[in-house]
């Protein structure tokens, strides 16, 4: 039996209690008025604006479709940029005439931006942008006398929404991560696999999480509805009832069915995780194998209806923050990244178990099996993070690119960072065999893995919630500890249920003697 | 001096792994191991030393990558920056998406080729080569150890009758 170090349990509870201080001093610091908003523009301006691409902010990108514009009259431009900025003229010339007709109603801000410098090239994107923005809603010159007050407005609800998505992105994430953990447990019992026995306590321990994380990501879910955040747009009448595209996906993007396919899909995931375990707990007392047996079959009839679950899931709490945005592979791209978190999450507990005595059986060999598959899944995520990219870029479709230009342009180092955390390192590491039998190593790449992906979930939401205003500060920083000890108190609080070897698993043997 | 060797032949790879690990005790040679499938852990029983093979398809892969993205570079950015439905070519960054799957499968195809070519190199395959099977049964389903003779003939004929083999062999070798 494993007993929860006293140690351990503290730091867990002080990264709560950081964690929820951090938290609430984002909270506190947001601002409550349009006047605070304003105020907070104000002192951005005098330090130069950053450019802003976000998908509903269609009256923005023209402003910076003119700011470019007139940065290019204004500055001499190198010969790269006299060659984007011909090619631009030919495929985007209605918009930036367009925009230069507004150049005259609004000077004051795009002097502003265009202080800024933007790149050659940038214009590109916010003359194409604007294009868009401009077809789908004919009817925004109205808007352009406002738009100073809109532009504050919109700040102050990206400002708003700050905590609420920081503390989002966290609970997601670590909920995610036992939920990976539950994937893999469930698929290495349908392959029966050989040598993972010896580590399903440690899964069913890191599930234990489960119940938890489930219940505080529909909390969060709930109140989106319930109009207590403002995370998920499309949840918001009033948006609805100027947004054609919303509009045309009401049938599915409505608060009743969203909370249903919530509560069914997470009941689904808790109701296996429930029965998984009291199979295996059954397994140890039994003289048959009826119990094994039956576990299998709920493992297979689990990964079934998680496969649909997961991906539908993903739409809606990820995808549907960008209702106008839409790609095919997003279920599987969300799929690899929290699988793999959950993969070497399993292996960072193992290794913690294992250094304080606890894993009997396990040998270097269970580890290296672990950080073979924490490699292989790094690359399929990969793999489909650059797929998922390269097609939209290579096509270059205004409605679908949208979501990529801003984050290249907005949000540029953690966009790229992620690639290189959550594939070149875990690449370069972990692709010696001597090197994945070494703790220090795994641990190494598992914690730079973790971090990669929990990124890999800031950029999926934060975009499209705070837009340019992002920034990890305390907010981001609490919410992550504060999960971080809750996940720790969980998991070990669970692990000290049960022996950590199951007993009768009739795979159990060949488990403990596993060698590679 | 005559260049005598042993062939001891054995029917079962179990009794041949016990046999290589009291052969190595008693510190006699092993000169070559004849198997008909892989033995797992043979080639630790005889104290191999591990291949690099991996680390030759490593640095491979690396000259494949360096390839692809020089030839790219050349062609699309250097020598003919041609705008090809939009796509930028000023600069080999801006265009990188659009040639990963060539940098991709390039980095494999070297990787993957040169490392078999190496291996056929290392090992001495080619075809037409001469076979050099001491004892056709070796390919079906016997294990022939060859150990050169030093010393009393008789009484290391005697060691490896007693390993369990099936059949102890004097040969004169050329």
């Amino acid at each position: 039996m494993y007993t929860f170090s006293s140690k351990l349990k503290t730091f867990a509870f002080v990264l709560m209690v950081l964690g929820a201080l951090g938290v609430g001093y984002s909270f506190f610091t947001a601002p409550k008025t349009l006047d605070d908003a304003k105020a907070i523009i104000e002192a951005e301006h005098a330090h130069g604006h950053g450019a802003e691409a976000h998908g509903d902010a269609h009256h923005d990108d023209a402003h910076h479709a003119e700011a470019a514009h007139d940065a290019h009259a204004e500055h001499a431009e190198t010969v790269v940029v006299e060659k984007t900025e011909a090619e631009v003229a030919a495929t985007a010339h209605d918009s930036v005439g367009a925009a230069e007709i507004k150049a005259e109603t609004d000077t004051v801000h795009a002097t502003a931006t265009a202080e800024a410098g933007h790149e050659g090239h940038d214009h590109d994107a916010h003359a194409e942008a604007a294009h868009a923005g401009h077809d789908a809603h004919a009817g925004h010159e109205a808007h352009a006398a406002h738009d100073a007050d809109h532009h504050a407005e919109h700040v102050f609800h990206q400002l708003q929404n700050k905590p609420w998505a920081a503390v989002y992105v966290a609970a997601l994430f670590f909920f995610l991560i036992s939920l990976g953990v539950l994937a893999f447990y469930a698929i290495q019992n349908a392959a029966q696999a050989g040598w993972s026995p010896v580590l399903f306590r440690v899964m069913e321990g890191i599930t234990g999480y489960l119940v938890w994380g489930a219940a505080i990501v529909l909390a969060l879910l709930v109140a989106g509805v319930l109009q207590i955040h403002h995370i998920f747009i499309w949840m918001d009448p009033e948006v609805v009832a100027h947004d054609h595209l919303i509009q045309g996906k009401t049938g599915f993007l409505n608060g009743p069915f969203f909370l249903i396919r919530a509560v069914v899909f997470m009941g689904g995931w808790i109701f296996y995780r429930y029965y998984s375990r009291k199979l295996s707990l059954a397994q140890d007392e039994a003289t048959d194998n009826l119990s094994y047996k039956k576990a299998f079959k709920a493992a297979a009839a689990f990964l079934v209806f998680f496969i649909v679950t997961e991906s539908i899931s993903s739409w809606d709490w990820i995808m549907s923050v960008d209702p106008h945005w839409y790609s095919t592979l997003f279920g599987w791209y969300v799929f690899a990244s929290f699988f793999v978190s959950g993969i070497t999450t399993i292996a960072l507990i193992t290794l913690y178990l294992k250094s304080r005595g606890y894993l009997e059986y396990v040998n270097t060999s269970h580890i290296h099996d672990l950080a073979k598959f924490m490699f292989g899944i790094s690359v399929f995520w990969t793999y489909l993070w650059f797929s998922q990219f390269m097609l939209m870029w290579y096509a270059d479709i205004p409605e679908e690119v949208t979501y990529f230009k801003m984050r290249i342009e907005n949000y540029n180092l953690p966009f790229f960072g992620m690639v290189a955390l959550n594939f070149v390192f875990p690449v370069l590491i972990l692709i010696n065999t001597d090197f994945k039998r070494l703790s220090w190593i795994v641990t190494l790449a598992g914690i730079i893995i973790l971090t990669g992906h929990y990124i890999d979930f800031y950029n999926m939401i934060m975009p499209a919630t705070v837009g340019d205003q992002w920034f990890i500060g305390a907010g981001e920083i609490g919410a992550v500890l504060f999960f971080l000890g809750l996940f720790i108190f969980v998991v070990f609080t669970t692990l000290t249920k049960q022996p950590l070897l199951a007993k009768r698993n009739p795979l159990i043997e060949e488990s403990k003697h596993f060698h590679y | 001096m005559s260049n005598k060797v042993l062939h001891v032949l054995y029917n079962d790879d179990d009794i041949l792994m016990d046999a290589v690990k009291k052969t190595r005790a008693a510190h006699h040679h092993i000169e070559e191991v004849f198997t008909p499938f892989p033995v797992h852990g043979l080639d630790k029983a005889m104290g191999l030393a591990p291949t690099r093979l991996a680390i030759c398809a490593f640095i491979y892969g690396l000259v494949g990558l360096s390839v692809a993205t020089s030839m790219m570079y050349y062609i699309m950015i250097v020598d003919w920056p041609q705008d090809i439905g939009g796509k930028p070519s000023f600069a080999y960054y801006m265009n990188m998406p659009a040639f990963v799957p060539v940098m991709f499968e390039m980095t494999v195809f070297f990787a993957a080729h040169l490392m078999v070519i190496t291996f056929y190199m290392r090992s001495r395959l080619w075809p037409f080569k001469q076979a050099e099977n001491p004892d056709v049964r070796t390919t079906d389903d016997h294990f022939l150890m060859e150990v050169p003779v030093h010393g009393d003939e008789n009484e290391l004929v005697s060691f490896f009758q007693q390993t369990g083999a099936v059949e102890v062999k004097v040969i004169e070798k050329h």
